[in-house]
């Protein structure tokens, strides 16, 4: 074990005799301890750092309302669709269970965005992070199966289009593509094997996520927080414990974030989601325009960027090559990343990239909900380019050519004497703590 | 929201402790209020629905059974026997003395739990006798409603699965059930309609 | 830094949302027209009369091609529903529970009386049977089934209309648009006695122009142009006076039947919409003060740490 300040001894003290007992038969309030009550954490973390746990509350919310309307929910082609008004109207406040656990799918994204913006405008995937950024992927990736198949579950035309559109994009693999689909969907075209699986396994995956969540917090807890600065933690005096530091503060920012939910909640339930999904799904008729949840947007824009053959590759499998190294890329980002310098905060090149980099994510967003005609396929292709160029050209190089602003020495230091230069950077979390 | 805040913060700046803890067990309080809050709607949801709700109580119009005849509806998923009774099994059924009864009780939801099984208490109007058709035994459903079925030694029904045997005011007589059949809550409308439950 | 971020953010967001909305108006019908709904925005609830009436609307009319499936007669007299009874009206024996929607007088009776029955069974010979409808029935629609739907209407299937206010952009102002903008065929299209032109209908004139205003390979002239809309196989299903409300004073037009049966259809796609709207405020009430608490105690949590 290193000699770290991060590595702290255990300071909890059993009282109870249960306590006691149980701190030698299985020590797991010890654990808990150590991780959420006593754990040292920077002490300059801002409101950024608040959606790891905002996301944690997502999650539960997700699987508790998950749980109670499977128990109404039919998974079955016929009845999917009438349950989903049953649920709405005769179910004892499933309306609110619903509508809750459809805006909370949106708002776990927007959150989830969030949060990797942060993770990468503050270096948190840089070594010694390398493994909880990977997590992290990994997280997103079944969150994003996850939804893609709760989606599927109402069985409007929107849900079953989209399931025909994503499936369809294992039939670009070569040779064998026909074959996975089929296996995929348990049939010729997508029906009732197809909601079947899909809501076994919409309701498996919530479950693995928060497997794969618990070994994120605990890469977390290997090396501890970064923090705004990028310093390492290198004294006590540069932490707080966890509680009641973060808790009062991540608690804060829980509810305010609750607070966003509930207004689309009462206010809005159907904001987020397509008038098409309350129309029953009809094989012989798509919509005239169907588009993915927005969450998924910027992928689709790429996937649809494509509509040149390359080589021998074809343009559809062309596109879903784009869609999967799109993702893929973000595995090996914490060695594209050559900077010494871990925070964005002190490397003013990077921050000009990383700006353009949000807004091209953006961009993306926006074609891919536009018709994949004239202009906007030339400037998805273009903002397809950056994608890449951003992470496999621009942060390698730019960590070898910029020059970055002097670090300060500790986190103490950068709270007690904020250099006039950095003011823009800080001010936001700075000001509100 | 901020700017009061900041002026509480003021006041609490160099306050004593008692009043800074406040804050915080006010602040745990109203989140325990809400975590019980959302119970409500996770508890509730499991709940008989309004399909359920709507099937709850039943309404039978009773004009098209003939005297001496029964029939059989379907109440919250059980059977109920309405039964058209005639003078003759009327006076049968009231001239049984309490003594010969297995059960005492009248066991009619429509009267208090202490009521005892004469026949006056098995009933709203004499010639309509109205059971929850399920054998107190074991739950079978007994025969005796459809014309031609076995109606017992006792002129009212007899259960297939073990053979007890129930009299023309659904009471029973013989077999290893131990009480009489169950009578529902039911209201009558009209004189030929009734609500059940 | 991150406020430039955000700045960015919001000005990116900004300029997507006016190119979207310039996208719509651009789109191939006339731009919705847009009314006022009292049960739109934060307190907006449902006009009870307007419920009733919408309901009469449907009855007399939509209903003799559209169903409304995803309603029971129960519904109507259910708290927020259009015949709600909250106590009884003199002359109800004592033993019924009006706020019951099962036992609502005026709910038994539109079922009792309703123009279309039940189809239950299979009775004792294995026949399926008509009954007359109960409060916990489905309300019947006027086809057992699609098929039958499609072959009494030229091949056009009738949209169930439970949804249909849920299942549109901006569905309340469509539906009305829709009802009340049926126009003479255009000039210089030809349609058949089953086309009915509608410029608010989402489709593509210039597959119906004359011949004389299309090239040779059947394309439009350039000269030309396409009215906006579509054609549906309904016809216009209200006129002036074809339904007849109980009160005098409610002009009896197209416009108010639209509006009504708009209503009414906007309740049945989400018959719950008040109680949420109840529950928000109290939800939101209760958040926002729990943050107000929170932010207070952590501040006071922090005061005595740099950072």
């Amino acid at each position: 074990m290193q000699d770290d300040a991060m590595h702290h001894q255990s300071t909890y003290k059993p009282s109870t005799g249960f306590e006691k007992w149980m701190d030698r038969r299985l020590p797991i309030i010890r654990l808990a301890y150590d991780s959420f009550v006593d754990f040292p954490t920077p002490k300059n973390l801002n409101y950024w750092w608040t959606f790891g746990g905002i996301l944690a509350v997502c999650l539960m919310i997700q699987i508790i309302t998950g749980i109670v309307l499977a128990m109404h929910y039919t998974p079955q082609k016929d009845l999917a669709f009438d349950s989903l008004e049953y649920i709405m109207r005769d179910v004892h406040y499933g309306w609110l269970l619903r509508y809750v656990h459809a805006n909370c799918a949106s708002m776990f994204f927007f959150a989830v965005y969030i949060h990797m913006f942060r993770g990468l405008y503050y270096g948190s995937y840089k070594e010694p992070r390398e493994m909880l950024w990977i997590l992290g992927v990994v997280i997103y990736l079944l969150m994003m199966a996850t939804a893609f198949m709760g989606y599927v579950l109402p069985w409007g035309q929107m849900s079953y289009w989209a399931a025909q559109v994503i499936t369809n994009l294992f039939s670009a693999i070569p040779v064998v593509g026909e074959s996975i689909r089929t296996w995929l969907i348990g049939g010729f075209s997508i029906d009732n094997p197809t909601l079947n699986r899909f809501f076994s396994l919409h309701y498996l995956l919530p479950f693995a996520i928060a497997g794969v969540v618990v070994l994120h917090i605990w890469a977390l807890h290997i090396p501890g927080n970064n923090n705004p600065t990028g310093v390492e933690v290198k004294t006590k005096k540069d932490t707080v414990p966890f509680h009641p530091y973060y808790t009062v503060k991540d608690g804060f920012a829980i509810v305010v974030f609750l607070t966003l939910m509930a207004a689309f909640v009462f206010f809005a339930p159907n904001a987020m989601g397509h008038p098409d999904n309350y129309i029953p799904a009809n094989p012989l008729s798509t919509p005239p325009e169907i588009v993915p949840e927005w969450y998924f947007l910027p992928f689709y824009a790429m996937l649809r960027a494509i509509n040149f053959n390359f080589l021998f590759i074809s343009s559809k499998l062309g596109g879903v090559i784009v869609l999967f190294s799109a993702i893929a890329v973000l595995f090996v980002l914490p060695w594209l990343d050559t900077s010494k310098v871990r925070s964005m905060r002190y490397r003013p090149a990077a921050q000009l990239w990383f700006v353009l980099f949000v807004a091209d994510c953006i961009l993306l967003g926006y074609l891919g909900q536009k018709p994949a005609e004239g202009v906007y396929v030339a400037m998805a292709q273009a903002a397809t380019a950056y994608y890449f160029a951003f992470f496999l050209i621009i942060l390698p190089l730019l960590g070898i050519l910029e020059k970055p602003r002097p670090l300060p020495k500790s986190i103490s230091e950068s709270v007690l004497k904020p250099s006039t230069s950095e003011t823009p950077i800080g001010a936001q979390g700075q000001a509100a703590e | 929201m901020s700017a009061m805040s900041d002026s509480h913060d003021g006041n609490m700046a160099g306050g004593e402790p008692t009043r800074r803890d406040f804050i915080h067990i006010f602040s745990v309080a109203m989140a325990t209020v809400g975590s019980v809050g959302v119970l409500v709607p996770l508890v509730s949801q499991m709940n008989p629905d309004a399909t359920v709700l709507a099937l709850s109580t039943k309404e039978v119009d009773l004009s098209a059974i003939p005297v001496g005849q029964a029939v059989k509806v379907v109440w919250q998923g059980k059977p109920v026997f309405i039964r058209h009774r005639t003078k003759e099994e009327i006076a049968e059924a009231e001239a049984v003395p309490l003594s010969a009864l297995k059960d005492p009780l009248a066991r009619n939801a429509n009267l208090p739990a202490k009521a005892d099984a004469e026949d006056k208490n098995r009933r709203i109007k004499p010639e309509w006798l109205l059971v929850v058709g399920i054998c107190t035994h074991l739950g079978c459903v007994p025969l005796g409603t459809a014309q031609g079925e076995n109606r017992g030694d006792y002129d009212g029904w007899f259960c297939p699965c073990h053979g007890s045997q129930y009299d023309v005011s659904g009471r029973i007589r013989k077999g290893p059930a131990p009480e009489n059949l169950f009578i529902p809550t039911y209201k009558f409308l009209t004189d030929t309609s009734i609500r059940i439950g | 830094m991150i406020r430039a971020l955000l700045k960015t953010l919001l000005t990116v967001a900004a300029v997507a949302c006016a190119v979207s909305a310039g996208a719509w108006a651009k789109d191939n019908h006339l731009p919705y027209k847009k009314q006022h709904w009292e049960f739109e925005g934060v307190f907006g609830k449902y006009d009870k009369d307007a419920l009733q009436r919408g309901f009469q609307v449907y009855e007399t009319v939509c209903s003799n091609c559209h169903g409304v499936d995803h309603l029971y007669f129960r519904n109507l007299g259910q708290k927020g529903g259009p015949f709600y009874l909250p106590v009884c009206p003199e002359g109800v024996p004592e033993s019924v529970k009006c706020s019951n929607p099962n036992q609502n007088p005026i709910v038994k009776a539109i079922a009792k009386n309703y123009k279309f029955k039940v189809t239950d069974g299979p009775d004792d010979t294995g026949d399926m049977f008509q009954r007359t409808p109960l409060p916990s029935d489905h309300i019947p629609g006027p086809y057992a089934n699609e098929a039958q739907a499609k072959a009494a209407n030229n091949g056009a299937y009738p949209p169930d209309l439970s949804l249909i206010i849920k299942a549109r952009e901006d569905g309340p102002d469509y539906v009305y648009s829709l009802l009340t903008g049926f126009e003479p065929q255009p000039e210089i299209v030809n349609l058949t006695a089953s086309q009915h032109y509608n410029p608010y209908f989402r489709g593509d004139m210039s597959q119906f122009l004359k011949d004389k205003y299309k090239t040779a390979e059947g394309k439009p002239l350039p000269s030309v142009e396409i009215p906006p809309g579509g054609v549906l196989a309904m016809p216009p299903p209200l006129t002036d006076g074809i339904v007849e409300y109980a009160d005098p004073d409610t002009p009896q037009t197209v416009d108010q039947y639209a509006h009504d049966v708009v209503e009414f259809l906007s309740w049945a796609s989400e018959p719950t919409m008040e109680e949420r709207k109840e529950l928000g405020f109290m939800t939101i009430a209760y958040l926002l003060i729990l943050a107000a608490a929170l932010y207070w105690s952590y501040r006071v949590v922090w005061s005595n740490v740099e950072h």
